[in-house]
């Protein structure tokens, strides 16, 4: 039990990492990773979201969906009800919680419509997890999100001093780094079934 | 041709290629990056899109002066949301082995940055026949990305196009090129490109934090990566 858990963790931040080999949530790893203390409060954000949107989806689909049939209808009522929980969770947060407000609250609203969010939820269902088996893979994914974030802020910070062909200023480059990175998270590929196997 | 007819044309061309959604705009960069590995599944992901681009502006435009503005965000996702699940429907009915490929992008379209922008920033502002042809556009040119994307890494990746196999190449394929990091390295070089071609015009006009993204204006009192960090900044002193 324990060990099928640790795998999930493990492939969801090494080896199918969100960003890096799944390419969802491209747009706030681009955006947000100029700086370090961005980038760790928008991967901690997304693992807050994360966790809560599996929490709150997962019974939606097996005691709601799956029981009347309407299983069709499980991108709309996905996405609205992130969408309001996010708005909602900021409001609570503003109001009870100002400090992790302050922290954590002013990338919320990025997140509401972040594809690797939906993509989390619609993944844990398909792959037919169960529910603690869901929780521990959002956590993974959203590890591997902040994971990829933090390194890509640090490899960002060098190409900021670098000399660049002008063509490649700005966008290609970072996405050429990215490429770079990416590269050097395929070498986990097969570590999993080789360490816990 | 007429005045009229000339601002219609271009009204579509400007969505294919002047301000084309991928390359110039960088919009949509997720469905793009996973779905170029094979020129079949990038057609069948920008087809899909395009459909659901097209219907949601027509939709969205007759509604234009009915949605209150308050509302107006979660209408525009439900109207898309809609749409893209008659597309997940009619995939999984008549093309089964495409609905396999396009897996969980399909659904993905409901946040495609591209179709909720062009809601936002067209088709709640101009006539149906207007919403439609930006619609068209910037779908045809969302497919052209992800074509010419898909047929570079296809081609040189797997020396086949569209599954058809290319004799001469198959001893020299760079296999890395279907992979995710051969994704951002095709994409970073077909921006260069594109920003060589546009002198450079278009690197400074867009770009890519959330300042590109057309989610910043209704993204909650613009908290976009700029006014993140002051208000960061203005918290710690």
């Amino acid at each position: 039990m324990l060990k099928s858990l640790i795998i999930i963790l493990m492939t969801s931040v090494l080896v199918n990492n969100y960003v890096l080999n799944k390419f969802l949530g491209i747009c706030p790893f681009l955006g947000v990773s100029k700086k370090l203390n961005q980038a760790v409060g928008m991967g901690l954000a997304v693992i807050f979201v994360m966790l809560l949107a599996t929490l709150v989806t997962y019974p939606i689909q097996h005691y709601l969906l799956d029981k009347f049939n309407l299983g069709y209808l499980q991108t709309i009522v996905f996405i609205l009800v992130i969408a309001a929980l996010v708005q909602l969770v900021e409001i609570i947060l503003k109001k009870y919680l100002p400090s992790l407000h302050r922290s954590l609250g002013v990338y919320l609203p990025l997140i509401t419509t972040n594809c690797a969010v939906l993509g989390v939820t619609i993944n844990n269902i398909t792959d037919g997890y169960n529910f603690i088996e869901s929780m521990t893979s959002s956590l993974g994914c959203g590890l591997g999100f902040l994971l990829a974030m933090v390194l890509f802020a640090g490899v960002r910070s060098r190409i900021e001093n670098a000399h660049i062909p002008n063509a490649f200023k700005g966008l290609p480059s970072t996405l050429i780094a990215a490429a770079i990175v990416s590269c050097a998270f395929f070498g986990f590929a097969g570590i999993v079934e080789n360490l816990f196997g | 041709m007429n005045k009229t007819s000339t601002k219609k044309v271009s009204i579509f061309l400007n969505g294919l290629i002047k301000e084309n959604p991928v390359l110039v705009l960088v919009l949509g960069t997720c469905p793009t990056l996973a779905m170029s590995t094979s020129v079949i599944s990038a057609v069948a992901m920008g087809i899909s899109a395009t459909l659901v681009l097209v219907c949601s502006n027509i939709v969205i435009s007759l509604l234009r002066n009915i949605i209150p503005d308050k509302v107006r965000i979660p209408s525009y996702i439900v109207i898309i949301a809609g749409f893209v699940t008659m597309v997940q429907m009619l995939l999984h009915a008549y093309l089964p082995s495409l609905y396999a490929m396009l897996g969980v992008y399909l659904a993905l379209i409901v946040v495609n940055c591209i179709i909720l922008g062009r809601a936002e920033m067209y088709a709640s502002k101009n006539g149906v026949f207007n919403s439609l042809l930006d619609g068209l556009g910037m779908g045809l040119g969302f497919t052209l990305a992800l074509f010419l994307m898909a047929t570079i890494r296809e081609v040189f990746g797997n020396a086949s196009f569209a599954g058809i196999k290319i004799g001469f190449l198959e001893n020299y394929k760079i296999a890395i090129l279907t992979q995710a990091p051969g994704g951002f390295f095709v994409f970073g070089l077909l921006i260069a490109i594109v920003n060589k071609i546009g002198h450079n015009k278009t690197v400074k006009k867009k770009e890519f934090s959330c300042s590109g993204c057309p989610s910043a204006s209704f993204c909650h009192k613009n908290l976009c990566e700029e006014n993140t960090l002051e208000k960061e900044e203005k918290q710690h002193a």
